[in-house]
């Protein structure tokens, strides 16, 4: 590290020993309950949705108890849907969306464009507010008399009546999902306007990293999708209180207009999940094979490719009700594969001929890389309306969709142990962390393969039993000790956190890092810098530390030939 | 940077020539044992885990699944090797060695952007080819209508008496001749249902309001389980029925039975009795409001 970057940091330092640099607020719990600074909502929203991500994973692991029996009774069927629709909303609605655009992104993309916060701190603030007391309101619906909400984390209309579903806890969870789709919204607003509107001099649309770039189109996607949600529940809880008819048949209404609505939201908002965690993953391998993004230009238009493609294909999930146009949404489906792709061979281009360095932070991208490989091809076959018909609301769906969100908590473990010692200053136990990596990464297929040989074979999901099927146990039993082996490996993340609490200093820049972030101090002072290097690339702080070792223009690269 | 370095410094020796063959090797003998296997089981596919059908259609989409499964299994095959490959041959040597920065080889990008397109479009014809077999409307020899209720199915054939109906459990068992086109009419009185035949490699949602209806030729007789695939509620896990593939005189035998005043009566009461089994055996279907609104 250059004499300069140490000055830098030492300055910070010296600063927070005087407690928060110039900045006098107030400090303790009233700093975490009145704070403005995009950098403590950020670590708000990390712990919240972290634990969130046990919290749902509890309840999977309840369900997996469940099934290892054809006719188990750890749960009746009652409970056994509650268990399931709020296994699938709390890691929907309130860990992998809050987490992807709420927590790594409120605290990194400010400091990566070089702003001193988000450009509107306090609607930021509120964001976090809704997003917790939304979380709150959900998980509320286990205390009403009649149990949370058992309609499915889709729940489709007139399933979620008031006459099928009169419960409190289907209300509460309409609530939750208002709250948190209004944070989701101000949350889009927010970065739209951050990424914008602060950037530093210097740093142009094609000098943004690419974490940033994916969140500039995540937020875009969010104005675009979850107001469209927001409506649906509005007109939904109509429905349910006022006597209105939008999805009852009885008084002309459609109940697969909230099949479209939902869907409408619901695959954007599988991009809304996954574009972050794209970014983290094209960070770390960029980072960790000590080399610049491999084709960054094309890895922007593949975003926004996707970004485009992923506003008409919500009609896939709706292909057996036999409504739908099925060659455009068929068409539309795969299409988006061609992006996708693109991504995935720049990811590898981005190793080849790297110096690889296996931190836990990379050996999670390379989990999520392959992890989503699987989840990726999987979901080919179900853009197929034919393969979908046969495939649709059995395992294999399930087995697809739990593919992509276990890649994505691969991308996000990696984000947390690459930007954790930005945030808080201290690296993770890298020891542990691999043996975390391991446990998760082996649990995630063994999870998962089962589960697409159970669908195969006509499993459907959100069966509580299979007393007709008992040759069915063996591989619900090898899906369920995955699920205890991702369980151990996030005890073991619960565990690093414990031992690594202020063990070791993490310095300003402990990956050779080269975007903005790491030119400042860990944690960085109250409005992130000092001092900005020069900004010419999307890795100013490489260029600042190794001036002879730009990335080379496409001349150069295509002189090459043949890797 | 000090710090650091001393949780993952161990030097990589260089790797050289010699490993490149042997890893080349490795490439052309994962590339061999597909295309090996396939021609030594004499061009039979295999089934990649699916059911091969007991319709025409389904054994369309079977193929189609099949298709779909080497595509995946070549292309999937070539990244994860190419993934494996960097991962293996590009570890670090040195803490401090710094690679070239190489950025752009725009035809390499061309060739992955156009390829995939390509095959996608290939993949999309076949989706086309099998998807109108599998939605055409030929003359149908036999009509059924499905009804599905919480929970459980009534079937019954058009202009002859012939009703079937139970509940859960039960496992309603409706009869389809063999050979012949049978049309489907599936409809729901309450919430959406699911109707999935996995041995026919087929499902289609019961949606309150829309009669969904598509035709099936079945190949060969037997029994057959179904049961329900989308959540409706309590009782939605054991939501079961059957369907047994007959020969055409069989089932017109069968069908026959219900036209004597003994088979309607018989019928009649069935359908009564699978009311009461709903009310006697699911006695605690959620009805409570608690006070909510």
């Amino acid at each position: 590290m250059t004499d300069v970057l140490e000055h830098a940091a030492a300055e910070g330092h010296s600063h927070d020993e005087h407690g928060h640099d110039e900045h006098h607020g107030p400090s303790g719990l009233l700093k975490w309950l009145t704070t403005t600074d995009h950098k403590v909502i950020g670590m708000s929203y990390t712990i919240t949705s972290v634990i969130m991500l046990v919290v749902g994973g509890a309840f999977a692991e309840l369900i997996r108890i469940q099934l290892m029996s054809p006719n188990g009774t750890l749960v009746n069927y009652a409970q056994y849907n509650e268990l399931f629709t709020m296994h699938g909303s709390v890691m929907i609605y309130l860990f992998a969306g809050p987490f992807a655009f709420g927590a790594l992104a409120n605290f990194v993309v400010p400091i990566q464009i070089g702003a001193p916060d988000m450009a509107f701190p306090r609607l930021n603030a509120l964001s976090y507010w809704l997003y917790l007391s939304g979380s709150i309101t959900m998980l509320l619906g286990f205390f009403t008399a009649g149990g949370a909400a058992n309609f499915g984390w889709v729940g489709y209309a007139p399933l979620s009546n008031a006459a099928n579903s009169p419960g409190a806890g289907a209300d509460l969870w309409i609530g939750a999902l208002l709250l948190t789709g209004f944070s989701a919204i101000f949350t889009g607003v927010n970065l739209v306007a951050t990424i914008f509107y602060l950037r530093a001099p210097g740093m142009t649309l094609f000098r943004m990293p690419i974490f940033t770039w994916n969140l500039l189109v995540t937020g875009i996607l969010i104005l675009l999708a979850f107001p469209v949600l927001t409506a649906g529940l509005i007109m939904l809880f109509a429905d349910r209180h006022f006597g209105t008819h939008i999805y009852e048949v009885a008084g002309g209404g459609v109940p697969v207009l909230w099949q479209n609505i939902f869907w409408f939201w619901g695959h954007p908002e599988v991009y809304i999940l996954a574009l972050p965690f794209f970014g983290m993953t094209t960070e770390i391998i960029s980072v960790f094979s000590k080399k610049p993004v491999f084709g960054y230009k094309g890895m922007v238009f593949a975003t926004l490719t996707i970004a485009a493609l992923s506003l008409g294909v919500w009609a896939h999930h709706l292909f057996t009700t036999g409504t739908v146009l099925l060659p455009f949404f068929s068409i539309m489906s795969l299409l988006i594969a061609v992006p996708t792709g693109i991504k995935m061979f720049n990811w590898i281009g981005t190793m080849w001929q790297g110096e690889i360095w296996f931190s836990t932070a990379m050996l999670m991208a390379l989990g999520f890389v392959i992890t989503f490989l699987i989840g990726g091809l999987t979901g080919i076959y179900l853009a197929s309306p034919p393969l979908d018909f046969f495939a649709h609301d059995t395992y294999f769906v399930v087995a697809h969709f739990h593919s992509v969100v276990m890649a994505l908590v691969f991308a996000g473990l990696g984000g947390l142990y690459y930007w954790g010692p930005k945030m808080t200053g201290y690296l993770l136990d890298e020891r542990i962390g691999k043996s975390q990596f391991w446990l998760t990464f082996i649990g995630a297929q063994l999870l998962t393969f089962p589960m697409y040989i159970l669908g195969l074979k006509g499993m459907p999901r959100r069966m509580a039993n299979y007393p007709h099927d008992p040759q069915w146990k063996f591989m619900n039993d090898l899906s369920s000790v995955g699920a205890f082996l991702i369980g151990i490996g996030t005890l073991l993340f619960v565990v690093n956190i414990v031992y690594s609490w202020k063990r070791y200093p993490a310095g300003d820049n402990p990956w050779d890092a080269g975007t903005l972030e790491w030119f400042t101090s860990s944690p960085p002072p109250h409005h992130n810098f000092y001092r900005l290097p020069q900004i010419r690339s999307e890795r100013p702080t490489w260029d600042y530390n190794h001036p002879d070792k730009k990335a080379l223009a496409h001349g150069h690269a295509a002189s090459e030939g043949n890797h | 940077m000090t710090k650091v370095s001393s949780v993952d410094s161990t030097p990589q020796p260089p790797k050289g020539a010699k490993n490149r063959v042997r890893l080349s090797r490795r490439v052309r003998g994962f590339l061999a044992l597909p295309v090996a296997a396939l021609i030594l089981s004499g061009c039979t596919v295999p089934s990649f885990g699916a059911y091969e059908s007991n319709t025409e259609t389904g054994r369309s989409t079977y193929h189609l699944w099949q298709g779909f499964s080497i595509a995946a299994a070549i292309i999937g095959g070539l990244t994860l090797l190419l993934i494996l490959w960097a991962v293996i041959r590009y570890r670090r040597k040195s803490v401090d060695a710094i690679p070239k920065q190489t950025q752009y080889h725009l035809p390499l990008e061309w060739f992955y952007t156009i390829v995939p397109i390509l095959i996608v479009f290939g993949l999309f014809a076949a989706t086309v080819v099998v998807e109108n077999k599998v939605t055409a409307e030929p003359k149908p020899a036999v009509t059924v209508d499905v009804q599905a209720v919480q929970w459980g199915w009534s079937f019954s054939y058009p202009g002859t008496n012939a009703l079937i109906t139970g509940q859960t459990t039960q496992a309603p068992m409706f009869e389809i001749p063999a050979g012949e086109n049978v049309h489907f009419v599936l409809n729901s009185t309450d919430v959406v249902h699911g109707f999935y035949l996995r041995d026919f490699n087929f499902s289609r949602l019961a949606i309150p309001g829309i009669a969904n209806q598509w035709t099936f030729n079945a190949i060969n007789t037997g029994e057959f389980f179904g049961q329900c695939t989308e959540l409706c509620g309590l009782y939605h896990s054991i939501m079961y029925f059957r369907v047994k593939v007959v020969t055409p005189s069989e089932f017109k035998a069968w069908v026959a039975k219900f036209n004597t005043p003994e088979g309607a009566r018989a019928a009649e009461a069935a359908a009564l009795a699978s009311k009461q089994q709903l009310s006697s055996i699911i006695p605690t279907r959620p009805t409570t409001n608690h006070g909510v609104n």
